[in-house]
């Protein structure tokens, strides 16, 4: 597990990052989301210990992380860069030596992650004669040839296609699903959403929410149902502890004042006539999003 | 997992080391212009055997008599002719520099008179001149000409090579800089270890290029039979590369330092002037003042010009046995001084992109 302790960091006069506490679970996908210059690359610097914070520390699996556990680190910084005339494979072999592997370790696991990768084909041209998206594959390739037993990806599926999203998502995935801690920032609130396990809300250096997708989804929540009925729904209005906020019809979307309360509304519903749709509605993480930074 | 240690020390700069080397290596400008400077060494070992080989000796016509003594000197070739008219028709024609007869005088010392074409053919009469017994109180200690090759030649030899050879680590950092490689690097592996990589790497790369060059002159003087020269050059020419070894490595700690500070080549050039003043002004002191011992015995103590001027000095044997250690021991003291200086504001400046970092700033402030 890798935890961050009550991390602060300062810039001069500004502060960046204020009593940053959060943890990510082995095994989980957890997403580090909040808006420009809110602090998650600052914070991912500090787990790299590219930069000291100002008070706070990191730990991994309960002891103080020392520099020889963060050569053990997958680390995908948010500005990317790779040698520009360096060929692809050679340079992910060198990463991978500088991480400690031997040259022939670092060759059959730099040609596995490129060929899984959808670079096969392109081991042996310069990273500048790549496309954009082409370059992209290859940084987390640069990220992930050493093996790394944590991953901390800053805005990885930025500038990927569709289709490339799926791909390094997948790998990235495989990971988390081999027991590592996964942790990964993005504004694509679509791809967190799909993605994470955990979820880590960050805005002006200070965490506003974290947990579970699925518990943050519920602390978040409304107790809110819509219901669709062939027949006419106007009796909810009359129901105790229904509250109507839209209705047409037979549709109608309510919030309630306890969960039996809509347990009550549909079985009323389905003595009085055929329910086409009953359903909890869960916030959109970006509604989530919107509401914690506030 | 698997595979995944840190590296040492050691390892993790030569691992930076052998990038740095193999990419300068891959370069087809670099190899280029070290065969020409290879090339360039090699003709002139050739050139100035062939020049001292072969004096050109002049040439004269000579007449009767004079033919016979003229000969003895050795030190013209005769043209022997039957009468005086023939020897002026081939000064005339300049086929010889001049003419020597017996003279009609019986007054003339040498009992020969030299006919020139439009003005006394000194190099002529010099040689047939009695000359009086000569006594010099102080006597240079070398060929003012060959001095002059040598000092220029250190001079340039060090000056070019700094200059490449620094100009290719700042480079190197900028590019790391421009394209934020610098950061996955920074996650892998302490800054210093960076540091010391890319300065061993590349002075290994300008190391063994003067290497190559002092090998190479060193071969050819022997092949071409110049052996005394050789002998004259040899120590200051050891001394050249042991200085250059660690002048080498204080240069490349301030480009790379310099660099840090800037995240864009279009800026490098306001960071690295400063560097390059500090190797050009010792480059030209040196060839304007390698006669003046004051100028020289200064300079030779002075850590940017002692690479070049205290292997002079050797080479002058004006310098006491013990003066290259004292100097070498201060370029040595310098060397880690500006060392430290220069890797503590790189690694300030290395994740500071944009606008260059003031120096003051790159100094104090702890990132």
């Amino acid at each position: 597990m890798l935890e961050v302790q009550a991390v602060s960091r300062s810039f001069g006069d500004r502060k960046v990052l204020d009593d940053v506490t959060f943890q990510v679970r082995p095994g989980r996908m957890t997403g580090f989301v909040g808006g420009n210059g809110a602090g998650k690359t600052t914070t991912m610097r500090v787990i790299l210990g590219v930069l000291t914070p100002t008070s706070g520390a990191v730990a991994l699996n309960g002891a103080p992380i020392t520099a020889a556990d963060r050569t053990r680190i997958g680390y995908m910084p948010e500005e990317r860069g790779l040698y520009p005339k360096m060929k692809v494979l050679e340079q992910i072999v060198y990463l991978g030596r500088l991480h400690g592997m031997s040259t022939a370790q670092a060759k059959e696991s730099a040609t596995t992650l490129l060929e899984r990768l959808g670079l096969g084909e392109r081991l042996d041209d310069t990273v500048e004669s790549l496309s954009l998206g082409n370059q992209q594959r290859a940084q987390i390739a640069a990220a992930l040839v050493h093996e790394p037993e944590v991953l901390v990806l800053d805005e990885p599926f930025s500038g990927l296609d569709p289709i490339a999203v799926e791909t390094v998502s997948s790998v990235v995935k495989d990971y988390a699903a081999g027991g590592a801690p996964v942790l990964f920032s993005s504004h694509q609130l679509d791809i967190v959403e799909r993605l994470c396990d955990d979820l880590i809300v960050i805005a002006d250096g200070r965490i506003r929410a974290s947990g579970s997708r699925e518990g943050l989804r519920e602390q978040h929540s409304e107790p809110r149902f819509e219901l669709l009925l062939d027949g006419d729904a106007g009796w909810l209005r009359a129901e105790p502890g229904v509250t109507v906020v839209q209705f047409d019809g037979g549709y109608a979307l309510f919030d309630v004042d306890e969960l039996t309360t809509a347990q009550r509304v549909l079985q009323r519903a389905i003595a009085a006539g055929p329910v086409l749709r009953f359903a909890p509605i869960t916030p959109s993480l970006s509604q989530i999003f919107k509401e914690v930074i506030q | 997992m698997t595979g995944s240690t840190t590296p040492n020390f050691a390892r993790g700069t030569w691992l930076v080391a052998e990038r740095e080397i193999m990419t300068k290596l891959r370069s087809k400008s670099f190899v280029i212009s070290t065969l020409i400077t290879l090339l360039a060494v090699l003709a002139s070992v050739v050139i100035g055997s062939l020049i001292s080989a072969n004096p050109s000796l002049p040439t004269v016509a000579a007449v009767g008599s004079a033919v016979e003594v003229v000969e003895s000197t050795e030190m013209f070739e005769v043209t022997a002719v039957e009468t005086r008219a023939e020897a002026e028709e081939l000064v005339r024609s300049e086929d010889v520099e001049a003419a020597i007869v017996p003279s009609d005088s019986a007054e003339s010392a040498t009992g020969l008179t030299v006919i020139g074409l439009e003005g006394t053919p000194s190099s002529v009469v010099g040689a047939l001149s009695v000359a009086p017994e000569v006594e010099v109180l102080e006597p240079a200690t070398q060929n003012p000409g060959l001095l002059y090759l040598v000092a220029f030649g250190f001079a340039f030899i060090f000056y070019m090579s700094a200059l490449t050879f620094g100009l290719t680590i700042a480079q190197s950092v900028v590019e790391e800089k421009q394209t934020r490689i610098v950061e996955i690097l920074m996650a892998t592996l302490p800054v210093r270890v960076l540091l010391s990589g890319k300065i061993l790497g590349n002075s290994l790369l300008a190391f063994g290029q003067i290497a190559l060059i002092a090998l190479l002159a060193g071969v050819g003087l022997l092949a071409t039979g110049q052996n005394i020269l050789l002998a004259d050059i040899g120590p200051a020419l050891v001394w050249f590369v042991v200085f250059f070894a660690f002048g080498f490595v204080l240069l490349a700690a301030l480009f790379a330092a310099s660099a840090a500070l800037v995240s864009r080549q279009e800026d490098m050039g306001t960071v690295t002037t400063p560097i390059m003043m500090l190797i050009m002004i010792p480059f030209f002191m040196v060839i304007f003042f390698f006669e003046n011992d004051f100028v020289l015995g200064i300079m030779s103590y002075v850590p940017f010009s002692a690479p070049i001027a205290m292997p002079i000095r050797v080479f002058l044997g004006t310098a006491e046995w013990w003066e290259p250690l004292a100097s070498l021991a201060i370029l040595l003291a310098s060397t880690l001084v500006f060392t430290a200086l220069g890797s503590r504001i790189y690694a300030n400046g290395l994740l500071r992109m944009g606008a260059p970092v003031k120096l003051k700033d790159a100094l104090v402030k702890q990132s």
